[in-house]
């Protein structure tokens, strides 16, 4: 028993050594999330439009109902969405959405900076999901 | 040249006494600010993180935003509580831990000369000829307050935290008290004073080397008495949601922290007193000695805290009861027979 006490006790000395430390400085360091992360939504633009076609296989599959899709018409008789809204403080980032679009017209970015002073300010319409980079 | 009392100066036998008051409270304080720094830095290495590092160089200022964020922050006392002894809680434990303090010496004999008369003035608040018996006594208070913070919160966390603090100090106490006895079987003293006397030869007329195990006992069980990790049974954040301090916020929860801090202080200077020659050596700066064994004490405590798991209730009791207790006897027993047959 003695024999482990100090085991533990000499691996925990050795991190207090200079240079084991592994934490990132956040704001001033930034992570570079995985190919893989699920961060904020982006809707692909198309020819200066969304490339979105307004099916509603997103809010049907959203477990969360976080999506609002309107659709309309335009001009050349194609459907597009009229309103495009994603509420994210109820988003899960599960990226189901995502999984269901047939015209890969929506992805999940690497952002991960998403805090807000403002209820609303969480609410993504289509127009900020077209800018998110 | 006379040793300095309230009946051959008295105004000078005062100032005397406010001044080493003042520097004892003050240096005990100021550890106990920074200790917090210290702590959150030491396990923070020690757990591959940096702890505070944004505010001030190197998270120097830390402390003092803490202390200015509690000061201002909202203080609760619930409705059911019952509001005296809630509000006095938290100062009976700050206090015994800093009382204890004014037995502990911490210099040699000072001299000093006023009016033609050279007095002697002792670095330490008071010599009690009891110095020991104060400090368990000192020592046993604490708990009062933990038990009455958690009664009085009317809360069933609180009160387990507390009822649980009252069944360790018991299991505890004794060990404790009883590893000291061997110290003064030694000694044939309880004055703290004299105790660092007759250790002050060199480094191996220390206690520790004639009384490793008891060394060791009180080690566990002060750790276990001031309620640090891994005994910090009352406290137990993570299965007691915080034990006896779940009700409280703003000052009163700073209080406990203080205290918490202030007795890994007391305890180290019991230990460096008893059992590592106090003031004296290895430098010729007795002060700087106590405190250099007091640091070293509280970053041992601080490294146990980074690296023990906290123990079950009933493995607690198990250690304190059937393995320090019979230990500590059996010390006393054989400490009597080497004394009586070195007479």
């Amino acid at each position: 028993m003695i024999k482990e006490l100090i085991q533990g006790l000499s691996i925990t000395f050795k991190h207090l050594l200079p240079g084991h430390s592994t934490t990132v400085q956040y704001p001033k360091v930034k992570l570079q999330p995985s190919d893989r992360f699920r961060g904020l939504h982006r809707l692909v633009p198309s020819h200066d439009r969304a490339k979105c076609v307004a099916c509603y296989l997103c809010p049907t599959v959203c477990p969360a109902k976080c999506i609002t899709v309107e659709s309309a018409e335009n001009e050349k008789g194609e459907k597009y969405p009229r309103v495009y809204q994603i509420d994210l403080l109820r988003c899960i980032f599960c990226g189901y959405c995502v999984e269901a679009c047939p015209v890969e017209a929506i992805e999940m970015t690497g952002n991960y900076e998403l805090a807000n002073y403002h209820r609303d300010d969480f609410v993504f319409d289509k127009q900020r999901l077209l800018n998110t980079k | 040249m006379e040793l300095l009392s309230l009946s051959n100066a008295p105004l000078l036998f005062i100032a005397a006494m406010m001044i080493k008051i003042l520097v004892v409270f003050g240096v005990t304080m100021g550890i106990v600010a920074y200790a917090t720094w210290v702590e959150r830095k030491v396990i923070g290495h020690m757990q591959t993180r940096l702890g505070p590092t944004l505010t001030g160089p190197m998270g120097l200022l830390q402390p003092i935003a803490d202390g200015i964020k509690l000061f201002f922050k909202e203080d609760i006392i619930p409705t059911e509580a019952s509001k005296i002894p809630f509000v006095l809680a938290p100062m009976m434990i700050l206090i015994p831990s800093l009382i204890t303090m004014a037995v502990i010496p911490f210099g040699s004999d000072m001299q000093f000369t006023a009016g033609g008369k050279t007095y002697i003035i002792p670095l330490q608040i008071t010599d009690l000829n009891i110095g020991i018996l104060y400090i368990l006594a000192m020592s046993g208070l604490g708990v009062y307050g933990i038990t009455l913070a958690g009664w009085s919160s009317n809360s069933k966390y609180s009160l387990i935290g507390g009822i649980r603090a009252s069944a360790q100090m018991i299991s505890y106490e004794l060990a404790a008290g009883l590893s000291i006895i061997a110290v003064f079987m030694l000694s044939e003293t309880l004055s703290m004073r004299e105790i660092v006397a007759q250790q002050s030869g060199s480094i191996f007329d220390w206690y520790v080397w004639k009384q490793p195990l008891a060394f060791l006992l009180f080690m566990i069980t002060g750790t276990a008495e001031i309620n640090r990790t891994p005994f910090d049974m009352p406290e137990a954040e993570s299965e007691l949601v915080s034990g006896f301090c779940t009700e409280y916020s703003s000052m009163k929860y700073a209080l406990f922290f203080m205290a918490e801090y202030a007795n890994m202080v007391v305890i180290a200077g019991i230990i460096a007193t008893l059992f590592l020659g106090g003031w004296s050596g290895p430098t010729p700066w007795g002060p700087v000695n106590l405190l250099g064994k007091i640091f070293g004490f509280m970053f041992f405590l601080m490294w146990i805290r980074a690296t023990f798991p906290r123990v079950r209730y009933d493995q607690l009791m198990k250690l304190g009861w059937k393995v320090l207790l019979p230990l500590a006897l059996a010390n006393i027993v054989v400490t009597g027979l080497v004394v009586v047959l070195a007479q």
